[in-house]
Order: C-alpha cells, then sequence, then structure tokens
C-alpha cells in the first residue's frame, strides 16, 4: 500500500537529517584523540583549562539562578497580580529578545566603560537571557487553571502555600526549560563574553581559531564544551522530573482572580522597570546615541548597510527553507507517534542542534577541511550549519502546524470524496500555512543575528548584520556599528511581537 | 441500491484482532444502531466501512459493490460513504457554507441553493452560512457536520457517536434533527454509541458488539425484550435476575410462578425480569408483599429497591428486586407494597455447574 511505502519514506528522511546532525561531531570530535590519548589529557589538565572551567562555572552558577528568579518573579507579577498595565509589561519584557546579546553587551560597554570581566559578563547574560524563562512561565501560568489554587486554599492552605503546593510544581517543566536554554546559551555565548573580556570554552575555541586553524587543540577544547552541554541538558532531564503535567476534565477554563499587591505595587513596579531600564533601555538608548554621533547616522545611507541587509536576508531565507525542510520529517513522524524510533530520532537532532554554533562550526570545518576541500568557505556549508543549529525552532512551528491539521480532518475531506493531493492543497496546507510561516521567520530571524558560527563558516567577503556589527565594534569604532545594531533590532522587533501573540494570546 | 453487506469480516490494529468474523447487513434506506462499549470494536468498524482501515478478511459492500475484500480495495474518496465524527471535525479554515460545500464537485461549490438546502435539512437558519465553525455551539457543530457528509448524497452515512460530546437537552434535540434529516435524504446510516437509550429510539435495528462479534442483531423492541442472553439484557437496560426452574411454560422464583417467553426448556433458568414489569400496589394487592428499600427519583420516574421477600423460591443472584414506577406513584422507603409481575418473562437455560443451590430464604 501506498501509505506504509510513504512512511517509509518518511522514517527514511528523517533518520537522514539525523544522522545529518550528528554526522560533524563524529568526524571532527575524534580529530582531538588524533595524537593519541596521552596527549589529549596532557592537553586537558593544564591550569588554563582549569581557568576557563571555573570562569564558565562561575557565569553558570550566577546566570542560570538569576535569569531563573528574574524570568519567575516578573512573569508571577505580569500575568497573576494586579499590577497596573500588564499588557504593556508583557511586551515590553518580552522585547530584549530582539536585541542580539553581543548588541546589549556593545550598548553596556559603552554606557559604563569600567563594567568588564566577570560582573559585567553576568549582568550582560542575565539582562538578555531571563526572558527565556519569562516566556514559557508567563505562558503555563495562563494555561494553568486558577481552580486549582482555588481548590487549594479551601482544603484550608494560605495564598502562599496554595501557590507553592499547586503551582509550583507544574511550573517545573518551564522552569527547568527555561534554565536549560539560558545554559546552552551561555556555553554558547561568544559575543557578550569577548565585549567583555572574560574567558570562557567558547571565547578559547574562537581565539585558538583566529591564532591557526590547529584541529587537536580546537577539537579537544570543543569535546569539553560538548560534555558540558550534555551535562546541561542531563540535569534538565532530571530536574524536570517523570510526572506529566496535564490539565484534566473538560470545561471552560475561568481567568485567575489577580492578586491584589497592596503596599508592593510601588516595589513590584520599580522591579519591572529596572529590569526593561536594563534590558531594553540601554541597549536601544545606546544604539541611538551612537547612531547620532558623527560617523553614526552616515552609514544608514551608505550603500553598505543596503549590500549588507541584503547579504542577511539571503542567507536568512536559505537557511530558513533549509532548517524547515529537514525538519518537516521528524515533526511529521513525531505528531502521528510519539514514541519509538521519531522520539529517539528527535532526541538525536534537539542534542546535535543544541550544541554551541562554535562547535557545529569548527565540526563542519574540520570535515570540509579534510575531507570535502571544495565545501570549505561555501555558502552551502554555512547554509547547512543553520539548518543543523536552528532544526529545533523549525520543529515546533511545524508541529503546531501538523496538530492544527490533524489526521481525523484529513479522513473527513476523504470521506467527502478529495483525493490525497485535493486533502493537501484543500486542507492541510492552509491549516499550516501560519505556523510554518512563522517557523520560517524564527529561523530567519536567528540566522540574521547568528555571529559565532558564521564568523566561522561564511565565505570570505560575506557581509551579514551581525558580521559587519562585529568587524566595527571590535575596532571600537561604536559609531560605525551603530547602523547595523539598529537594522539588527529592527528586524528582529517583530518577532517579539510573534512571540507575544503566539505563546501569551492564543489559548 | 445502498444497502450495506458485511461479510466475515476480521480486521485489528497490529497482531490483536478487534473484529472477528464479523456479518452484518443494513438494508436500504434504514438506520442500525451498533451498541457497544469502550474497546467493542464499534469504531473499528466504523473505520473498516469508510475505508481508513483495511479488513484483514472478510468482504465489505456498499449498494452491491465490493469495497473491500480480497483483492479489491476501494479508497475512502470513490466509496461514497458519508462520515461523522464524535467531535464534528468541521474544517476550522472554513466558513460553514465552507464546510458544507466540500465535498461538492467544484463548479457547484460556489452554488448557495445546496448549501441552504441542506442547513435547512438539517434545522439550522440560512443565516448561519456565513458563520465561522467556532461560533457555533456544539450541536450546531455536529449538525453542520451532518449537512457536509450528506451534501454529496452518500448512499450510505456512518455516524460514530456524533451525540455523546453535546449535554442532554441538545443531545435530543440534535439526534431528532439528525433522524429527520436521515430519513427526509433517505440514506441508509449507522449509528454507532454506547448509549443504550439512544440506539433503541434511533436506529429501525440495534447489532450488539461485544468482544469483537456481534451478539444480537435486532428490532429495539426485539432485543430489548428477548435478549440473547443475561449481559444483552444487562447492556440494552435494567434487569432484575433471578434464580428459577422452569417448568410447562412457567417459572417459578423469588417472585412467584410466573409465566415464561416461548422456547424454554425445563430445567434451571436464570429469570430476567425488566423493572418496569413489576408493578406496585398496596400492601395485600399484589402477588406477594415486600418492604421499600430505598427509592431512586427521577421525577419522570423512579428506581425502587424492594427487600424482604420471602414467600418464593430462589435468589436474586445479582442484588435487589428493584421496580420502575412513575415518579408519582413511588412509594416511601420502608413502606409495605405488594407487588405483581406484568407480561412473560424472559428466561436463560443454564448448566447444573452454573445453577446455585434452590433455598427458600428471602432474597439477597
Amino acid at each position: 500500500m501506498s501509505e506504509s511505502s510513504s512512511a517509509r519514506g518518511v522514517v527514511a528522511a528523517a533518520t537522514l537529517v539525523a544522522a545529518l546532525t550528528v554526522l560533524p561531531l563524529l568526524v571532527a570530535l575524534p580529530g582531538a584523540l588524533s595524537e593519541g590519548p596521552a596527549r589529549a589529557v596532557e592537553y586537558l589538565f593544564r591550569p588554563r583549562i582549569g581557568n576557563l572551567l571555573a570562569n564558565t562555572g562561575m557565569l553558570m552558577a550566577v546566570t542560570v539562578p538569576a535569569s531563573v528568579v528574574l524570568g519567575t518573579a516578573a512573569a508571577w507579577l505580569v500575568e497573576r497580580t494586579a499590577l497596573p498595565g500588564a499588557a504593556w509589561w508583557r511586551t515590553l519584557l518580552l522585547a530584549p529578545l530582539a536585541v542580539p546579546s553581543f548588541v546589549s553587551a556593545y550598548a553596556w560597554v559603552t554606557v559604563a566603560p569600567g563594567l568588564t570581566g566577570f560582573a559585567g559578563a553576568a549582568l550582560v547574560t542575565t539582562l538578555a537571557y531571563y526572558p527565556f524563562v519569562f516566556l514559557p512561565v508567563a505562558a503555563l501560568l495562563r494555561a494553568l487553571d486558577p481552580g486549582d489554587e482555588e481548590a487549594a486554599r479551601s482544603l484550608g492552605l494560605s495564598p502562599a502555600a496554595a501557590v507553592a503546593r499547586t503551582v509550583l510544581p507544574r511550573l517545573r517543566p518551564a522552569l527547568s526549560g527555561g534554565a536549560l536554554l539560558v545554559a546552552l546559551h551561555l556555553l554558547a555565548e561568544y559575543g557578550v563574553l569577548e565585549m567583555m573580556r572574560f574567558q570562557t570554552f567558547t571565547t578559547a575555541i574562537m581565539q585558538q581559531y583566529a591564532v591557526g586553524f590547529s584541529d587537536t587543540s580546537g577539537s579537544l577544547l570543543a569535546s569539553v564544551l560538548v560534555g558540558l552541554c550534555l551535562l546541561a541538558l542531563l540535569l534538565e532531564l532530571i530536574a524536570r522530573g517523570r510526572r506529566r503535567v496535564a490539565r484534566l476534565g473538560p470545561g471552560t477554563q475561568r481567568q485567575a482572580m489577580p492578586h491584589a499587591l497592596g503596599a508592593w505595587t510601588v516595589p513590584g513596579l520599580l522591579f519591572l522597570g529596572a529590569l526593561v531600564a536594563g534590558a531594553l533601555v540601554v541597549p536601544v538608548a545606546s544604539v541611538a546615541r551612537w547612531l547620532a554621533a558623527p560617523g553614526g547616522w552616515a552609514g544608514v545611507f551608505d550603500g553598505d548597510l543596503l549590500a549588507t541587509v541584503l547579504g542577511t536576508v539571503t542567507l536568512a531565507v536559505l537557511g530558513a527553507v533549509a532548517a524547515t525542510a529537514a525538519a518537516l520529517p521528524g515533526a511529521w513522524l513525531l505528531n502521528r507517534h510519539h514514541s519509538g524510533l521519531p522520539l529517539v530520532l528527535e532526541r538525536v537532532t534537539f542534542v546535535a542542534s543544541s550544541l554551541p554554533g562554535i562547535v557545529i562550526g569548527l565540526a563542519l570545518v574540520t570535515l570540509a577541511v579534510g575531507w570535502a576541500r571544495p565545501l570549505y568557505q561555501t555558502v552551502g556549508l554555512t547554509v547547512l550549519a543553520y539548518a543543523i543549529l536552528f532544526i529545533p525552532r523549525a520543529m515546533v512551528s511545524l508541529r503546531a502546524g501538523l496538530a492544527a491539521a490533524p489526521p481525523e480532518l484529513s479522513e473527513v475531506a476523504r470521506s467527502l470524496g478529495a483525493r490525497g493531493s485535493g486533502t493537501l492543497v484543500r486542507v492541510v496546507l492552509p491549516l499550516m500555512a501560519p505556523s510554518v510561516l512563522t517557523g520560517l521567520v524564527l529561523v530567519a530571524l536567528a540566522v540574521g543575528t547568528e555571529l559565532t558560527a558564521t564568523l566561522l563558516l561564511a565565505p570570505t567577503g560575506t557581509e551579514t548584520l551581525a558580521l559587519s556589527f562585529w568587524r566595527e565594534a571590535s575596532q571600537l569604532d561604536y559609531a560605525a556599528a551603530a547602523p547595523y545594531a539598529a537594522a539588527m533590532i529592527a528586524l528582529s522587533a517583530p518577532l517579539t511581537l510573534l512571540l507575544r501573540r503566539q505563546i501569551l494570546e492564543e489559548k | 441500491m445502498t444497502e450495506l453487506r458485511i461479510r466475515a469480516v476480521t480486521a485489528g490494529y497490529g497482531r490483536d484482532a478487534v473484529l472477528e468474523s464479523v456479518d452484518l447487513t443494513v438494508p436500504e434506506g434504514t438506520t442500525t444502531a451498533v451498541l457497544g462499549g469502550s474497546g467493542s470494536g464499534k469504531t473499528t468498524l466504523l473505520r473498516l466501512i469508510a475505508g481508513f482501515l483495511r479488513p484483514s478478511g472478510g468482504e465489505v459492500s456498499v449498494g452491491g459493490r465490493t469495497v473491500a475484500g480480497p483483492g479489491v480495495w476501494v479508497p475512502p474518496e470513490r466509496r461514497g460513504v458519508g462520515y461523522v465524527r464524535q467531535e464534528g471535525g468541521l474544517f476550522p479554515h472554513l466558513s460553514v457554507a465552507g464546510n458544507i460545500a466540500f465535498g461538492l464537485p467544484w463548479p457547484r461549490r460556489r452554488h448557495r441553493a445546496r448549501v441552504l438546502e441542506l442547513l435547512d435539512l438539517v434545522g439550522l437558519p440560512a443565516s448561519m452560512a456565513d458563520r465561522c465553525p467556532d461560533q457555533l455551539s456544539g450541536g450546531q457543530q455536529q449538525r453542520v457536520a451532518l449537512a457536509r457528509a450528506l451534501a454529496p448524497r452518500p448512499g450510505l452515512i456512518l455516524l460514530d457517536e456524533p451525540f455523546s460530546a453535546l449535554d442532554s437537552g441538545l443531545r435530543a434535540a440534535t439526534r431528532e434533527a439528525t433522524a429527520r434529516a436521515l430519513r427526509a435524504a433517505g440514506a441508509t446510516a449507522v449509528l454507532v454509541t454506547h448509549d443504550q437509550g439512544e440506539a433503541l429510539s434511533f436506529a429501525d435495528e440495534v447489532a450488539i458488539l461485544g468482544a469483537g462479534r456481534f451478539r444480537q442483531v435486532g428490532r429495539p423492541a426485539e432485543v430489548y425484550r428477548e435478549p440473547v442472553d443475561a449481559e444483552v439484557a444487562g447492556f440494552l437496560g435494567d434487569a432484575v435476575l433471578l434464580d428459577g426452574i422452569a417448568s410447562g411454560g412457567a417459572v417459578s422464583c423469588v417472585l412467584g410462578s410466573l409465566p415464561v417467553q416461548e422456547g424454554v426448556p425445563d430445567g434451571h433458568v436464570l429469570v430476567m425480569v425488566r423493572p418496569e414489569q413489576i408493578a406496585l400496589t398496596p400492601a395485600g394487592g399484589g402477588h406477594l408483599d415486600a418492604t421499600v428499600r430505598a427509592v431512586s427519583y427521577f421525577g419522570h420516574d423512579a428506581i425502587v429497591e424492594l427487600d424482604g421477600i420471602g414467600d418464593g423460591i430462589g435468589s436474586a443472584p445479582s442484588g435487589t428486586v428493584v421496580a420502575r414506577v412513575l415518579g408519582q406513584d413511588a412509594p416511601r422507603s420502608a413502606e409495605r407494597v405488594g407487588l405483581s409481575v406484568a407480561g412473560p418473562v424472559r428466561a436463560f437455560p443454564v448448566g447444573p455447574s452454573v445453577a446455585r443451590p434452590l433455598s427458600g430464604t428471602a432474597a439477597r
């Protein structure tokens, strides 16, 4: 029957994608051991590696909990209290997602030149990453039935105890998922840390690469980084817990009755105001200031900016299409059977994609230099890296799209006489289109502000907004960097609105 | 000719057979209700007929045309079989009119006349045509789903528990509208349900499905009054089951000597009495007296649990004797009442090993 053979085709395609995402690592990482394990051990057990490990650990120990606390507190204030202006706060608190973290770092460096090293790194990364916690927690708080809290109150619990025993346990997946995102982004962070002159594995790999492409030491550092990422994934798996959190029973969900803040209203407003000031106002104002400075605004009318925008858009579109196409077979399988091989393939792809851009980039460079020289420094290889990095983003949207077009509706269409192709055109595609478009936009925006893999892989002469910004900012020409920063913020701004609409308003 | 015939059909998912050698004939223009508990294979049966599942053996024919069988497979879109599922399954991106016209050939999709005709058929106002599915109530969605299924004039309509997601008031109204629309369209229909009242009231024939095969197929009154065994009897409605001994057209049990339906051999039997066959009278006015243990009052009627029936022989193996009376006639708890049994009762022969020793003690 054609159905089962097409299903086999999809399984094969999904397997191919999973293999492709893992291949660079499987080929490149053994390079770390090419000079023998003894040499590897000797290299790894040097004080310098210890330093890097301590720095990375310190940053994680501050930024991850700080992001979780700030993100959760902000989400609680906005979603469950009577704080004035919740709709505005929601937008303002998500808006920092539109500011690439390295732009935020540049802004802070120019505002407070003394703020470098650990303190600067921790401050900027926390301000840049707390939305990763805010977003899922706020979405979950909205989705949680306030009836649970009311039931706890009626069983004699105080308001605080009711929250602690009914809401907090169910926030666990959002908290652990958000914390994981913060941790993975920290491990992958290059721009902020370089600007703050704070050394971690990622910055060390980048410097190693800039000094001269050395297969072994770069691969060794990358292996440690991969190990740390896997550790973060494992910790999240444990922290998330095994219990399923599902809403039981039918019935319409009611609006939560907001908690009155009383005397705490002003401190609450001040807290949110400070968060927005640090994460959004400082970067935007600083970029605006440099834009107005001599040599800043001029760049906007310069042909360079337009060419760079075009180059960025080209890469972004290619990357978005590649990632979405690569995610499609896996998403289709997962929506039909959420177990067995599809789940394994999804996990494999997810793990590969959660590795830092620098590791993927380094692996692809090693692969190209060693086995496929003509691919080195081509757009094709760059787009492949984007696809590997951003498959999960495309996957989330595709699965939402497929869920909007359940097999039952296809069955109904067929029982009404529509053939397979007719069902696809008249039912499946119209229902999927909004989510697929969202996925494409999400990936395109990520590609547009991607820095590290692009630095490593893009063909010489490629201009993207992130690369051009980075070149000017590295040469401390802050005014010349400003137009690129402004363009990145402007292009990413719709992302905020998109996420806000998708996650916080749809019910 | 749109008679549905199912011959020796076996089907399942993976290795487990859900349906084993099932036969069913639904005559043209009639409705058959397939009644079964969850996991009995009801939905599997419908998916087989619609063409979403292949039988591993046997044959399905619609209107004399074999659509599934050895070497024959007609895909769902070419079977001319309409399908209405439990949750309606309206296309969320299309208006009501777009949904109803979905199955029409494209030159006719824009014609309003057919859409309005179908809306009228299912009892919805023409003003609904331009609404979105999410602006409709559950009952309205089901009616639109039915109109959509009827639009291409299928010979056969399959209804997969279409009323069970609706609340009770809406359920009755939607059921009546559906029955009317099906009659007006002259369609053959198969309704799958787990609600025996729905099956008995909606269909020309009721087929009771259990453990992968049909236990009994017949007209509603026939299967209700003459179920093939105690299990089917219980599935179709409340039943009082009593040990008894049949001999010469009568059966003696705790309720006394009662006339029995034909064809019961003499010997140990399980007597089945419907609660509404037991009439209550003032104490001393019936065949025997009993004490009211509890009353469940439903307004239009009441279920009365009876105790202290001591004059007969045998016992009530599955609990107590209950009577269904009009709500206005419900006695009070602990009251002494008389009772009499109307009409012949049903009895199922039991093997000697199953029969329990007769006792002279009171029921329960």
